[in-house]
């Protein structure tokens, strides 16, 4: 039922090197988003020989929820190590939700610069979008029930887990 | 701000109760989040940590080409200043812009606050603006409290300064400092100089101190300049200056408030500085990589030498720099708790 997730870093994997092959990237900069999406980032950066280090996004700052729920309780300080002017971005999280999180990460991004482009690369895809934003890069997709949540647990050993929420989280991977 | 306001009211500074032991459970909600910041006594490690983490964050923020976040976006922050500052409202205003909140500055020369409006109605006329945060400096002690024990439940009231009593910014940003350059604070050795019996931001910063269980705390002041109580403030006292910086890992040198030499507290500043007064060769005294701090203004000269206040080992205008990402951690943790 819930996948494993080597597989789907493999499939990632191969899924990077021909977008980026196809689209004539030679050196992007891969960033994860706090805290699963840095685990993907780590591998598939390692995966695709990128050498340039990886970056870290800590979204708490740009959350569209901070009105209703309000300061995350760690926020880890982000990291971009470069100028990310004119950059292609690999941009990796764990799930693709409702959106919220990649609009938010989006936001942050331009604060450090103007990149070239940025793709969008998740482990999982889900229903339940609530903003126009689609991944290029997708390890799996999935349909889950209503009130039904997919996690990624790691860091050693990565995996997926599958859980029924209460109606009042918010949780907006 | 008010015209109509009774003009026989008294001043509002002898109005203003003394703050007593409420105030610590006003400042946090019922599951323990910070909803004001008026003093940092009561405030527990766990707490005291989470904001320096939260300043941790944004002081990376530095980095990037936008410094600025949009986290208090379409939130209005007051900064309600009965007493003159330059630095502290300074930073408050940058800290709250980069947080992408509105400010508002207001200035009341307490002298001139004989329009006959109490403090009441200024707050009332603001809270009818809908604003969402007051940032208060007063002179008397205990302003903070009674603001924020009077303001509506949605603002958040952040003490910047009252009287003698508390400048709890200060001291988050000046144990920052020490964090950031020192790391553990229980190995340390931090001695503060000069005027304890004044200095709000003593008070602060020896409660910070301790809560955050500093190996040795020390106090170093002629008698005149201590207050009755020092010894219930778990400190070490030395009327020497000399014998109290031996080995100590963080120096922080208060300003001498000149105005308080007029009440014969002291006998000429040229005294002061030869008893009292920071210099390289005292600075010797001190464990080789110690730092030196300076709430400012310095008076050089009087309690620090020029030398000293630019020399390699001085941090002061680092604690200038922190104190915007210190402040933006508290502005956007009352913030948030209120929201739960």
């Amino acid at each position: 039922m819930t996948p494993d997730v080597p597989p789907l870093l493999d499939e990632m994997t191969e899924q990077a090197r021909h977008y980026l092959a196809t689209h004539g990237i030679q050196s992007p900069i891969v960033v994860g988003i706090h805290s699963g999406g840095v685990w993907i980032a780590e591998h598939l950066r390692e995966r695709l020989g990128v050498q340039r280090p990886l970056g870290r996004l800590d979204i708490s700052f740009y959350r569209d929820d901070f009105s209703r729920i309000g300061m995350h309780p760690q926020v880890r300080p982000s990291e971009l190590p470069e100028d990310l002017d004119g950059e292609h971005v690999l941009l990796v999280d764990d799930v693709l939700y409702t959106g919220r999180t990649i609009r938010a990460a989006l936001n942050e991004l331009f604060d450090y610069g103007r990149p070239a482009s940025v793709t969008l690369a998740v482990l999982v895809e889900r229903d339940g979008r609530e903003l126009p934003i689609e991944a290029a890069i997708v390890g799996a997709h999935m349909e889950l029930g209503k009130g039904e949540q997919i996690k990624l647990r790691g860091p050693e050993p990565l995996h997926l887990v599958r859980a029924t929420v209460e109606p009042e989280d918010d949780t907006d991977t | 701000m008010n015209e109509t306001s009774t003009p026989s009211a008294p001043p509002m500074a002898s109005r203003l109760p003394q703050p007593g032991p409420l105030p610590h459970r006003l400042q946090l909600t019922d599951d323990g989040q910070l909803r004001h910041m008026l003093t940092i006594e009561g405030l527990n490690r766990e707490l005291l940590t989470e904001i320096l983490d939260t300043a941790e964050s944004f002081a990376n923020m530095n980095e990037k080409a936008v410094k600025k976040v949009p986290l208090l976006r379409g939130k209005t922050i007051v900064n309600l200043f009965f007493e003159a500052s330059t630095r502290t409202r300074t930073t408050f205003e940058l800290a709250a812009k980069r947080l992408s909140a509105d400010v508002l500055n207001i200035n009341i020369d307490t002298s001139s606050a004989t329009k006959g409006e109490s403090l009441l109605d200024t707050l009332r006329n603001l809270e009818a603006m809908h604003v969402d945060m007051f940032v208060v400096r007063h002179a008397e002690s205990g302003a903070a409290h009674f603001i924020a024990r009077h303001v509506a439940p949605g603002i958040s009231v952040l003490n910047a300064g009252d009287g003698r009593h508390a400048h709890p910014t200060q001291a988050l940003l000046d144990m920052f400092t020490i964090r950031r350059h020192k790391g553990d604070f229980t190995r340390l050795k931090v001695a503060i100089v000069g005027d304890i019996l004044h200095s709000r931001v003593a008070r602060s910063q020896i409660h910070a101190l301790n809560i955050l269980q500093t190996g040795e705390v020390r106090v170093i002041a002629p008698c005149s300049l201590l207050p009755a109580d020092v010894d219930q403030l778990g400190v070490h006292v030395y009327n020497d200056l000399d014998a109290g910086l031996k080995d100590v890992d963080v120096i922080i040198m208060l300003r001498l408030q000149r105005e308080r030499m007029e009440h014969a507290h002291l006998p000429s500043e040229h005294e002061y500085y030869q008893l009292f007064g920071l210099t390289s060769r005292r600075l010797q005294l001190a464990h080789p990589t110690c730092l030196v701090m300076h709430p400012g203004p310095a008076n050089r000269g009087v309690e620090i030498e020029s030398a000293v206040a630019d020399g390699p080992h001085s941090v002061i205008l680092e604690q200038v720099t922190y104190g915007i990402s210190v402040r933006m951690a508290v502005m956007s943790m009352v913030m948030g708790a209120h929201q739960s």
